[in-house]
């Protein structure tokens, strides 16, 4: 129980005097997952709206795709982005492997199918006379999903906590494709980690109070944007 | 005859379940209201569906300004039509949003959208609710949301599937009053489905009898309820009393017809040896004591019998009086009293030759 104390004091202290090394992490963590949400929700909000829309052949076989990929095992993520990225793999020229790019990408690749999957289910919910009604007042087919998405806003919401939540805590891809790189690629998950392992449990708290305090205020904005009921 | 606004040809639409829809042709003239009745599961909101370019038909065509459209590819001329379904459907936002949702589809910026927002609103008296959010609404005043959003629009044609459907009598009888002015000031050309013949004749200039998936009859509004061509279809418009005869003289315009053993005058053409359907709406038929003096009136049929049966529906007290065949007869429960109608009693049934019609079988 001491170690644990200590942790939390020194912790505190570290929050508290602003730490230029861990408000760095904590920096990086915020724009490389904050970037990968919105790209994330970019592709994942179409493909969504779309599979939820359009009928063809093997559309369940996609849609049961897109719902096993909401449980992607980050490693394996990582691994195939690592092989993508790779010097002689197929996008080895972008040169990205080891940067923050290369996080965005992985967690984004993480995130994608949370957020299309969560999208699917939002919008297949909102009843098909809606949408009839939609284009009985005159309504696009890009006007109407526009209508429908605003209607599924609540669960599109919590498309965006799950995407964020799921790779803001994630540390497998981050440490592949990334590398822990002090100062480049070292986030919130990969530093805590590292100085676990090294026995640095204070720092290793402090990573961990602040990546908690983190997914909290986030979802804690989103939650009164979803739960405001004034509009 | 001008160019129908919108037109039906040869259309036919199958589904999985065995349903089918075949419409040879149906017209919409600018103008008028139709009004398309039958009874629940006829085709009438399959029909409405093809008519606003929502479902393509499988064969067949709809025709806009006599031009055939693919409703795949029909944006431009779904925009000159508004679909009112049964269900309110209204997006969970304020009414004034809602109201505003077709204009903001074509377009029409906000500002120039609001006065005709409000006057939409007006119109159906409801401007008090421009604020509300659309959940907080009751039945009846979504139902009016729902309408004054497809009026805004100032459609070309306007189509209504059930627009009262599931509102209480009051709240119904509103709002037909209220959409009633607004269609004939505005002659705004409307379909309007529903399974109500009341509606159809308190608003319909024509209306179109849909029966399993067919068009039965299409006419004035006036001669589809009171000259059916058939007999479901007279069941449909309220003709109770149907009853099998046979044409035994003819002279003046008036068609002597035996039926049940009674010898009954009616202001229609058939041959005579022809046997015949005499169909007669409750509500043309006046019920008399038995013993009283002859009214003098132009009624032609005068028939003693013995009531057999009285039940309230949901329109008026119907008498079924036995004058050698079951005769209906619609009075007002005052009647009931004042005739002493019971099972039993004597009565004494009048109508008109003219309140008559005939079925040619």
């Amino acid at each position: 129980m001491d170690l644990l104390w200590a942790g939390v004091r020194e912790a505190l202290r570290l929050l508290l005097t602003g730490d230029r090394e861990v408000v760095a992490i904590l920096l990086l963590s915020l724009q490389v997952s904050g970037l990968a949400t919105l790209v994330s929700l970019a592709v994942g909000i179409p493909a969504g709206a779309a599979l939820a829309l359009l009928r063809f052949p093997g559309r369940t076989l996609v849609v049961s795709v897109v719902n096993a990929g909401m449980g992607l095992p980050p490693v394996v993520v990582g691994l195939f982005v690592t092989l993508l990225l790779w010097r002689s793999g197929p996008l080895g020229a972008w040169e990205i492997l080891y940067t923050p790019a290369a996080l965005v990408l992985a967690q984004a690749v993480i995130a994608a199918p949370i957020v299309m999957g969560i999208t699917l289910a939002a919008v297949q919910n909102v009843p098909e006379k809606f949408r009839l009604q939609l284009l009985g007042l005159g309504a696009s087919r890009l006007q109407m999903v526009r209508v429908v998405l605003r209607e599924a806003r609540l669960p599109m919401l919590a498309a965006v906590m799950a995407g964020f939540g799921g790779i803001i805590s994630e540390i497998g891809a981050s440490m592949m494709v990334g590398g822990n790189i002090k100062g480049q690629t070292r986030t919130l998950t990969t530093a805590m980690v590292l100085e676990t392992g090294k026995g640095n449990f204070e720092i290793a708290i402090a990573l961990s109070i602040l990546l908690l305090v983190l997914v909290f205020v986030v979802n804690w904005v989103l939650t009164s944007i979803q739960q405001r009921r004034v509009w | 005859m001008t160019t129908a606004v919108l037109a039906l040809r040869g259309v036919r639409r199958r589904y999985a379940d065995g349903f089918a829809l075949d419409v040879t042709s149906l017209d919409v003239v600018a103008g008028e209201v139709l009004g398309v009745i039958g009874p629940n599961g006829a085709g009438k909101s399959t029909l409405l569906r093809i008519l606003g370019l929502l479902e393509r038909p499988d064969e067949g065509r709809v025709l806009v300004d006599g031009r055939a459209v693919d409703a795949r590819d029909a944006l431009a001329e779904r925009r000159r039509v508004a679909t009112v379904f049964q269900e309110p459907l209204l997006a969970d936002a304020s009414v004034t949003h809602n109201v505003a949702l077709g204009l903001r589809f074509r377009g029409v910026s906000a500002a120039r959208a609001e006065p005709r927002v409000r006057s939409g609103l007006e119109r159906l008296g409801i401007d008090k609710l421009a604020g509300r959010m659309a959940r907080t609404l009751s039945g009846g005043e979504a139902r009016r949301v729902a309408l004054a959003r497809a009026l805004v629009l100032e459609p070309e044609v306007l189509l209504l599937d059930e627009p009262f459907a599931g509102l209480d009598a009051p709240t119904r009888a509103a709002l037909v009053e209220d959409l009633g002015g607004i269609l004939r000031a505005d002659r705004v050309t409307t379909v309007l489905v529903t399974h109500e013949r009341g509606e159809a004749q308190a608003l319909a200039d024509r209306v179109a009898v849909l029966m399993e998936g067919r068009v039965r009859q299409l006419d004035e509004t006036a001669r589809v309820f009171y000259a059916p061509v058939a007999e479901d279809v007279a069941r449909f418009v309220g003709v109770e009393t149907l009853v099998m005869g046979r044409v035994v003289g003819r002279a003046d315009g008036v068609t002597a017809v035996e039926a049940g053993g009674r010898v009954l005058e009616v202001a229609a053409a058939a041959a005579p040896g022809a046997h015949v359907r005499v169909g007669i709406r409750p509500e043309d038929v006046t019920l008399t004591p038995a013993d009283g003096a002859r009214v003098v009136s132009s009624a032609r049929n005068t028939l003693d019998g013995t009531v057999v049966r009285v039940s309230a529906s949901m329109y008026a007290t119907h008498v079924i009086v036995d004058v050698g065949f079951p005769l209906v007869a619609a009075v007002t429960p005052r009647s009931v009293e004042e005739l002493a109608l019971r099972p039993g009693a004597r009565v004494r049934a009048v109508f008109k030759a003219s309140a008559a019609h005939l079925i040619v079988a």
